[in-house]
């Protein structure tokens, strides 16, 4: 790279694509949402999907109960599609869409509402996340086995690299490895190591397609795009950037043969850390969130190609329309009111920035060769997992010991009462509970009102090409998307197929934790263990479809290293399995993590699933983004504690939990407290 | 707040002779428990479900299985167990986790694999930590699947391991199958060089994968006939849709059970336990009391054969006493 005569670029730089991770309810209400958006200056749209969309369940199946308009909005057809995208010019707009499991469903969907608006899919623009990996190894939302799964990815991408040319078909997301714990490095070796697993699947799928011609890996090559996170040590995520593009390039040349530098190019979108955002004194957040932004942006040779920011509440709640415009408003300054645009790369030359760029670079090679020894990215998921817990296991260690500064959670913790919460809503939207009735009766409208001659043949085409491993997916799922068939119908089509998968929890493979610290801890679990006759048993559960499981995996963890035995069965279960299992197991308390906000739903199901399987004695304790009020009410129905982000020190929960189980089978309290 | 009181030993060993499945979560609480109280009751239960207040052996088919990590036990159990429930039985299982003990706890997740209707109360899962060493039984798990065949149709008890480590299995169960993976050529060895004692059903997992699958049969096949164990069934199974061989191995399973003299097969079994519980007891000093653990294998084979594992232990405890050398 030659020296810039000038420090000022000839012309400034365009902009990123500035989007807002976006949706709830139903279709019409985000479409007013997204055109309101765009109204105030977003380039992009970038779609939440609710979690049975995303997992592949109709709004009326059992499993979507209290999730339905949740975290997304619910698509259950075409016919949603449609209402979503209404008055959306989709031959202009860049559409992300945040969705994996069901990636190829989804797409189809888009491709057909499209088709019906005069567009056609070659015009079309926009991203699919359609990354399964990290679904097992940190969000939770996938719905087929592994080998399946990585078919539905390779057949969506050589379908698109042939028939939708300025689509990404794939968002390889390091952003949730650094949510779920990943160090720097860590994050970089999984997220290029998912992306040879994918690359490598696709080699094979090619055959699916005419490719017409050659040069169709380089092509696949230049449309992988990824997704990534920064935490707010800004300095070193923006050489971690950096790192990621130089290990990129070398994989295309040498690995791939793609002989076009423009084609090794690294691209990416970004939502910057949510796992940093506090729930006390909330309003820092968005400090935070502005030096993030600058870590994805800083130098011009690592910058993102897209980017979404969370809003300053999200560590309380689903933030409100006027949260999010916010966030778009520093996009929108950092963007054009400062003169960021205007320079060359600032860190060319950098001495420092080059040794962070190798030293990074060298540790991720490390790790990178030790997945490639077990086989590659798809055999070593579980030691991928379990490395994860682990990470983020010693990172909330280093928050409770000190070692790790968070203000306003470890230090500087005194502070005034927050205006900015105080509103009658808490500071956060509240998703309609009417919704979800709405939308079951809405879909079983659209099955009684459909042609079910033509969706049947659609599903049995469907199914044959599933079964098949000759075919690709995404045309008899384009006919299908057609035909009137639902996400559930689709996603159930394929699970017959497929089966149906659990992800290794990571649980089991994490390390103990040094005992100092956990002594007096453990003394008190043996302790109330003695005198309970055996050991203090915990259930560790997850009702429903939310997969983000990395805070109910630390408390598993931790409870372990107290001393405890916790049965841990991972995520999505139905409230009758976890007290079908709490009952079966023995355990003295039942411990619930649930992030989606469906909370009001889900637990007093849960309580009463416990009364039905005669264990209503066992107390009940709950864990995860709760609003205050909802923490009363929640108490008020027979839980014993609720617990939330600003709870973030586990030992101390533990010792709670202990204590809870003494009072409720008449043990006495230490006799030193 | 106060806790329902659990039921007393002998009212939970009426209920499991009722064929109450309801009740086996209470069995598997008082069995775990070490508070002299609890163990008073265990006795209790335990005795009145010995074979002497039976009338006989538990009606229940003790199934172990074991195998290595990762080779897809648990998805196997899933089909088993809805095999059986298509057959009517009704089944528990003991899984013990592979997680050794760490600071005392322990992290179970094996249930998470098993995939059963949570509304059907005649299948029953509970899992426990290994006694500290892998593959081997905690104490509480030999009792409870005595126990709990009483009530089930079906009791497995799933260990992980390959090796020695399925004998402790073998001294509970009626029935051993050892679980390997096609490709895995460590089975073939340990078989041909005596290093493990050979099951009493071979399942080859993945069967899906063909070739490999085929091969490992084969080999297996050949192995145990130049073992002079022709007899061990060797099933082949793919849990991943579609399932297959699940139904050969229930039969299987059945076919080795009518093969056994379950009472004397148990008989023995017991004797073994009550003996490795003396020792673990009262050690060498104990043993040498009893004259040597021959002379003491013969003392309990003059026993009545319905006795449970602790009568028999205190038999041989109040032996000790006699012959001296009081413990």
């Amino acid at each position: 790279m030659s020296q810039p005569q000038t420090p000022r670029l000839s012309e400034p730089d365009r902009p990123w694509l500035m989007r807002t991770y976006a949706g709830h309810s139903d279709a019409r209400r985000s479409n007013e949402l997204y055109r309101r958006n765009l109204e105030k200056g977003q380039t992009g749209l970038s779609v939440a999907f609710d979690l049975p969309t995303q997992t592949g369940y109709d709004p009326d199946h059992e499993l979507a109960r209290g999730e339905v308009g949740k975290v997304g909005v619910s698509i259950a057809h075409v016919g949603d599609m449609r209402v979503l995208l209404d008055e959306i010019p989709l031959e202009q707009m860049n559409t992300s869409m945040t969705i994996n499991a069901t990636a190829a469903w989804l797409l189809g969907l888009y491709v057909v509402a499209a088709e019906e608006q005069g567009v056609p899919e070659d015009k079309l623009q926009g991203t699919t996340q359609n990354d399964i990996l990290k679904e097992y190894l940190s969000r939770g939302t996938y719905a087929f086995p592994p080998g399946p799964s990585m078919r539905l990815i390779a057949d969506t991408i050589a379908y698109a690299v042939i028939h939708i040319p300025k689509w990404n078909p794939i968002n390889i997301c390091s952003y949730h490895l650094q949510e779920a714990g990943a160090t720097p490095v860590q994050e970089i070796a999984y997220t290029i190591s998912n992306a040879i697993a994918v690359l490598d699947a696709v080699r094979e799928r090619l055959g699916t397609v005419d490719t017409d011609g050659q040069g169709a890996m380089e092509r696949v090559f230049a449309r992988i795009s990824f997704f990534v996170n920064a935490g707010v040590r800004f300095v070193e995520e923006h050489a971690k950037l950096r790192a990621m593009a130089l290990l990129w390039d070398e994989l295309g040349r040498e690995r791939y043969g793609v002989t076009d530098e423009r084609s090794r190019r690294f691209r990416y979108g970004v939502q910057v850390n949510s796992l940093g955002l506090t729930e006390s004194q909330p309003e820092n957040n968005v400090y935070r969130i502005a030096l993030e932004a600058l870590a994805v942006t800083l130098g011009r040779s690592a910058r993102a190609r897209a980017i979404q920011l969370p809003a300053w509440n999200e560590a309380l709640g689903l933030p409100r329309p006027w949260d999010q415009q916010w966030s778009l408003r520093l996009q929108q300054i950092l963007a054009f009111e400062t003169d960021l645009l205007e320079y060359a790369d600032i860190f060319d030359g950098s001495r420092v920035m080059d040794a962070l760029v190798a030293e990074l670079v060298e540790g991720a090679r490390e790790e990178m060769a030790r997945v490639a020894e077990m086989g590659g990215a798809v055999e070593a998921v579980d030691y991928m997992k379990g490395a994860l817990v682990g990470s983020h296991r010693e990172r909330l260690r280093r928050i409770e010991a000190g070692e790790q500064t968070v203000v306003g959670i470890n230090r500087f913790t005194q502070s005034e009462p927050s205006p900015l919460v105080a509103s009658g809503d808490g500071g956060i939207l509240v998703v309609d509970p009417e919704v979800e009735a709405q939308c079951r009766q809405a879909v079983e409208q659209w099955r009684a009102g459909r042609d079910q001659e033509r969706v049947d043949a659609a599903v049995a085409e469907l199914a044959r090409v599933a079964r098949s491993d000759q075919e690709n997916i995404m045309p008899a799922t384009i006919a299908a998307a057609r035909a009137g068939v639902t996400t559930g119908e689709w996603a159930q089509t394929l699970r017959e197929a497929f089966g149906e998968y659990r992800a290794p929890t990571g649980v089991g493979e994490a390390a103990a934790l040094p005992a100092e610290g956990l002594a007096e801890l453990r003394e008190e679990v043996e302790r109330v263990s003695e005198a309970l006759g055996r050991r203090l048993k915990l259930l560790v559960g997850k009702p429903g479809l939310d997969g983000h499981s990395n805070g109910a995996e630390q408390i598993a963890v931790r409870a372990r290293d107290a001393g405890m035995d916790v049965v841990y069965e991972g995520i999505r279960l139905t409230p009758s399995q976890i007290a079908t299992s709490a009952a079966q197991e023995g355990v003295h308390i039942v411990g619930l993590s649930i992030l989606s906000g469906s909370h009001r739903e889900l637990i007093p199901s849960v309580l009463q699933a416990l009364r039905d399987a005669g264990a209503s004695e066992v107390p009940v304790v709950v864990g995860g983004i709760i609003p205050e009020a909802d923490a009363v009410w929640l108490r008020d129905a027979g839980v014993a504690a609720v617990y939330t982000p600003k709870d973030w020190d586990l030992s101390r929960m533990i010792r709670d939990i202990v204590a809870l189980v003494a009072e409720r089978n008449g043990i006495d309290a230490p006799a030193v407290a | 707040m106060t806790r329902r009181p659990e039921l007393g030993g002998t009212e939970l060993g009426a209920r499991l002779r009722e064929r109450d499945t309801t009740v086996a979560p209470a069995v598997l609480n008082l069995l775990e428990s070490r508070s002299p109280v609890a163990r008073g009751e265990a006795e209790a239960m335990l005795q009145s479900v010995s074979p002497a207040l039976l009338g006989g052996e538990a009606g229940g088919h003790i199934i172990g299985v074991t195998g290595p990590p990762g080779v897809g036990k648990s998805s196997l159990l899933s089909q088993l167990v809805a095999a059986w429930r298509r057959r009517g039985r009704s089944v528990a299982v003991l899984t013990v986790d592979p997680t050794s003990r760490r600071s005392g706890g322990a992290l179970l997740g094996d249930r998470a694999r098993i995939d059963v209707d949570p509304a059907d109360t005649a299948v029953f899962v509970r899992s426990t930590a290994t006694s500290g060493r892998l593959g081997g039984l905690a104490g509480p798990t030999r009792a409870a699947a005595t126990a709990l065949a009483v009530a089930f149709d079906v009791v497995v008890i799933e260990t992980v391991g390959v090796g020695q480590s399925e004998t402790e299995v073998a001294d509970v169960a009626d029935t051993v199958a050892v679980v390997v993976q096609p490709a895995s050529g460590d089975v073939l060895q340990f078989l041909k060089a005596g290093i493990m004692e050979v099951p009493d059903v071979l399942v080859v997992a993945k069967a899906d994968l063909g070739g490999a699958a085929r091969r490992a049969m084969a080999d297996l096949s050949a192995a145990l006939k130049s073992l002079d164990a022709a007899q061990t069934a060797v099933v082949a199974v793919s849990s991943v849709p579609p399932p297959s061989g699940i139904d050969d191995l229930v039969e299987a399973f059945d076919a080795h059970r009518d093969s056994l003299d379950i009472s004397s097969r148990r008989l023995h079994a017991r004797r073994m336990q009550a003996l490795a519980d003396f020792a673990a007891e009262h050690g060498e000093r104990g043993l040498r009391a009893l004259g040597g653990q021959r002379a003491a294998a013969r003392y309990l084979d003059r026993q009545v054969p319905g006795l449970d594992v602790r009568a028999l232990t205190r038999a041989l405890e109040e032996r000790a006493a006699e012959q001296g050398e009081p413990d």
